[in-house]
């Protein structure tokens, strides 16, 4: 894999003689907790519950009665504030470290104030059962914001209810094969074509939806081969699903092309725009051609992230597949908004009602916070940032950018630090993991592990040139020590609270537990 | 120079052919030395390109018939002694010694050596000038993981064409493969040393990079996949690890570098060498049909004509080109960086054929479209 050089790398002998970065001193909290379930003394509470004031015994089904209590562990509440208090402070959150690390999933800042919107009690304590007269205000948030998201994308019309970034590809690849159904042909178009580089959801999620999956690699010069695209096409073509720029961070200029390609062979293209932060405002899935695309709200639009507090995700569509979107659809009628759930072609829910309202609600004020002219120097900071991190990050000896050599990238960059482990060994992920010595970290790659030794980085609009001067430093440092010490990375972290993690246990499903009652099964052997 | 021997123990399923005792082997299997012949093949693309030239050679099968054959003019810098036994003259009886002492006595006058051989024969390359002077292989080895070659012979005409106008050299590894350890299952190469290469990566072939098949999830979902395809169809496996990974998913315990034979998912016949191949897949009393898989080599790419020379042009043509059925990882695949799989059956014409963008099967319901081509 041919790599750009890096420009100025520091031998050994100058880094030995050279000063240390101003580094930030930095210690974690490391909290011998044990688990809450190991915490409870019987006979201790938190809560006096009430009584019920009916016999529970006849409200009931028998099904759902309990045949004994639940094992729970019984805790005064400050203790178990202190049990998650300690436990926060071994975590790096996204807004206690230079978070451009977790590449691919565009962390930036998300404004406090639009979590005081959904706090309020007029967002926080509505219920989705409850009649649309009584929710006429968050409607028209929710309406307002497809119509916004719209206008983002080029798209005609847009649903706001898949949960995260990969049901809202679900549930574009589900509007694709009720498309082709509804026209007989989904018989024979049982291929979707995607490329390496695109998000893996998309190649999950059409073998999921039942379709074949071909994908392409990229050419000699890094991008999507095109005369690949051009041998795959055919009869059997359902769609392209597609990420754009890639995750490597290379914009596929050609992209019109590529539509226009599988539109002559009578397939759909739908865009991934996950990775839409670079070009917001700037360019539109619509513009390339697509038939349908796909945001994250969590990513793009500021809202936190799934495991942050749940995601959202919005699937934008042209008009011939309108019938088709999840449903209900909000709509107005010039005095009121509703909830339209006749909608006979639907592919249905993709997740229960109308979507994480709370999220849809931040979204709407970040964007409203922006406008239209705001949106676009979002994308232009991100790109500028990445950028001039890029520049810092391949003055450091052993990293590399791999593909599209000497070319710049949109608003993300997936490193190679192949050089630096031939010359020492030090793998990526330890690397990684040293970095949370210093208060920082970062993430390696997608499946497929297709760059050797990878590393994406995604500066995002929310960092200051002083955040990636410091964040370029921390890397430069510990690659330093990879050449010259490569034993106190490999043994980190030692700042930090976690030590190495044995990833077997959690690749085996024999070995890995998420519940408590696996965890005593499988680890405890009880 | 040409190493005589080199290559012999290929499409007699012999995994490489160093050491007399191996060479004798190929013999008695009817192996037919072919160095000279993909030699002569580089000379001719280098004569093309810079027109009439005299080349430094070693006498008779050593480089001096290669000259010949290309239409050049040898001048003969370096004989075998025939005091030491008489067959030194029609080259059965070279030795590494000879390599290595034709080589010393050519690099003193030449801007570039060429050699034709293997993985063996660049290691006693290495021996005898060091990176004294800038070298490139020819390749006509069994299966070469050193990144000394051309990606195949003409590549490598073209590339010593270059060094005429563009004298832009790097280092490149010699690896040694330990043919021993290869016959009893396992792969294992190492770095030996580094020799002065020109500088053209495209045409020149990358190291082998160890199989990244190992991820049992891909290997599994290839499996599925071929199953699926070939059915109780005859399956003839090529080497490497990711084939070898399959037929353990198939229930089948294969050697990891021979060319094996399933029939209807159930094992049939081991390293086969070309000739048996031709007879299995040619067999009139089998009616199931007939598929053939094979692996790229990881990091160089090459889909036939390295390591998997039994599956000869004529059982390739027997089988036809579209039973013809490639398997990767996504990994490996994308290692690659761009660059094509790559062909050289020794039948440039069955090369053509082949060549376009071809389905790589990478998992269950998953294929890659991916450019072939001729080396």
């Amino acid at each position: 894999m041919s790599a750009p050089a890096n420009t100025g790398p520091v031998s050994i002998e100058d880094a030995r003689i050279a000063p240390k970065p101003p580094l930030r001193r930095f210690h974690q909290a490391r909290w011998d907790e044990p688990l809450l379930f190991e915490l409870g003394t019987p006979g201790t509470r938190g809560v006096a519950v009430p009584a019920p004031e009916v016999p529970l015994d006849d409200s009931l089904p028998e099904a759902l009665r309990r045949k004994q209590a639940p094992g729970l562990p019984e805790m005064s509440q400050l203790h178990v504030l202190r049990h998650y208090l300690r436990l926060s402070q071994e975590n790096l959150g996204v807004d206690l470290n230079i978070d451009v690390g977790q590449g691919t999933c565009t962390m930036k800042y998300s404004p406090k104030v639009n979590d005081r919107f959904v706090r309020d009690h007029r967002v926080s304590e509505l219920h989705p059962l409850q009649d649309d007269s009584t929710v006429q205000g968050v409607l028209e948030v929710m309406y307002h914001l497809e119509k916004m998201l719209a206008e983002i994308s080029g798209m005609d019309r847009v649903s706001l209810q898949p949960g995260a970034g990969s049901a809202a590809i679900y549930t574009n690849i589900a509007m694709i094969r009720a498309y082709f159904a509804s026209r007989g042909e989904l018989e024979q178009r049982d291929e979707v074509i995607t490329t390496i580089f695109s998000h893996p959801s998309n190649a999950a999620c059409a073998k999921t939806a039942g379709f074949k999956v071909i994908t392409l690699y990229p050419d000699a010069d890094g991008y999507p081969d095109i005369e690949a695209l051009k041998a795959a096409v055919g009869p059997r073509t359902a769609a392209l699903m597609i990420t754009n720029p890639e995750d490597t961070g290379i914009f596929n200029s050609r992209i019109a092309e590529f539509v226009d390609i599988v539109h002559e062979a009578g397939g759909l293209c739908a865009y991934d725009q996950a990775n839409a932060n670079g070009i917001l405002g700037i360019t539109r899935a619509r513009a390339a051609g697509f038939d349908m695309c796909h945001f994250n709200l969590h990513k793009t639009f500021s809202t936190p992230h799934a495991c942050g507090g749940p995601a959202a995700g919005a699937s934008g569509v042209s008009d011939k597949l309108v019938p088709f979107l999840p449903r209900p659809t909000v709509e107005f009628d010039g005095t009121r908004y509703y909830l339209d759930d006749d909608r006979p072609e639907s592919v249905g829910k993709i997740r229960p009602f109308y979507g994480v309202v709370p999220n849809l609600v931040r979204a709407y004020a970040w964007v409203m916070s922006l406008g239209a002219e705001g949106l676009r120097e979002v994308a232009e900071i991100a790109v500028l940032n990445n950028n001039y991190l890029m520049k810092k990050i391949l003055e450091i000896r052993g990293v590399s950018a791999p593909y599209a050599e000497g070319k710049r990238r949109i608003e993300q960059v997936r490193y190679s630090w192949e050089e630096l482990h031939k010359d020492t060994g030090v793998h990526s992920e330890e690397i990684g993991v040293r970095a949370a010595d210093f208060g920082t970290h970062y993430w390696t790659s997608h499946h497929p592990y297709v760059v050797p030794e990878p590393m994406t980085l995604e500066p995002t609009e929310s960092y200051s040139r002083q955040d990636l001067d410091e964040y370029a430093a921390i890397l430069a440092e510990v690659a330093r020590e990879a050449y010259e010490d490569p034993e106190t990375v490999r043994s980190a972290p030692h700042n930090s609270t976690i030590h190495q993690i044995r990833h077997e246990t959690l690749d085996d499903p024999k070995t890995w537990a998420v519940t408590w009652r696996a965890y005593r099964r499988k680890i405890l052997g009880q | 120079m040409v190493n005589p021997v080199a290559g012999l123990g290929g499409r007699v399923g012999l995994k490489g052919s160093d050491g007399p005792d191996v060479q004798a082997r190929a013999r008695e299997l009817g192996a037919v030395p072919r160095a000279s012949e993909r030699a002569a093949a580089a000379l001719e693309e280098l004569k093309a390109r810079v027109g009439a030239a005299v080349v430094l050679t070693a006498a008779g099968p050593m480089g001096e018939d290669a000259v010949r054959a290309a239409g050049l003019e040898p001048d003969v810098r370096y004989t075998p002694d025939a005091s030491d036994g008489p067959d030194r003259a029609d080259a059965s009886g070279t030795t590494a010694a000879d390599t290595v002492a034709a080589a010393r006595a050519l690099a003193r006058h030449v801007d570039l050596l060429l050699f034709a051989g293997g993985d063996g024969t660049a290691r006693d390359v290495l021996d005898a000038v060091g990176a004294s002077v800038p070298v490139l292989g020819v390749p006509t080895g069994v299966k070469m993981h050193s990144a000394v070659f051309g990606v195949g012979p003409r590549a490598a005409g073209e590339v010593a064409a270059r060094v005429a106008t563009t004298r832009a050299f790097t280092e490149a590894e010699v690896m040694d493969l330990d043919e021993e350890a290869v016959r009893s299952g396992r792969v294992s190469a190492r770095l030996y040393g580094h020799l002065l290469v020109p500088d053209v990566p495209v045409r020149v072939q990358q190291r082998k990079v160890g199989s990244s098949a190992a991820d049992p999830y891909a290997v599994g979902g290839i499996a599925a996949e071929l199953a699926g395809r070939v059915g109780a169809g005859q399956l003839v496996l090529g080497p490497g690890g990711t084939t070898r990974a399959v037929a353990a998913a198939l229930g089948v315990d294969v050697p990891v570098m021979g060319v094996n034979v399933l029939r209807d998912g159930r094992f049939f016949a081991a390293d086969v060498n070309a000739a048996e191949l031709l007879r299995l897949v040619t067999d009139d009393d089998w009616t199931g049909g007939t598929w053939i898989a094979v692996t790229p080599i990881g990091g160089q790419g090459f889909l036939l004509g390295r390591g998997n020379q039994q599956i000869a042009p004529e059982v390739l043509r027997a089988v036809g080109p579209d039973r013809l059925l490639a398997v990767a990882t996504e990994a490996k695949l994308a290692a690659l960086g761009g660059r094509p799989l790559l062909l050289d059956t020794g039948d440039p014409g069955l090369d053509g054929v082949l060549a376009g963008y071809r389905t790589v099967i990478t998992g269950r319901g998953r294929t890659a479209r991916y450019p072939v081509q001729g080396a």
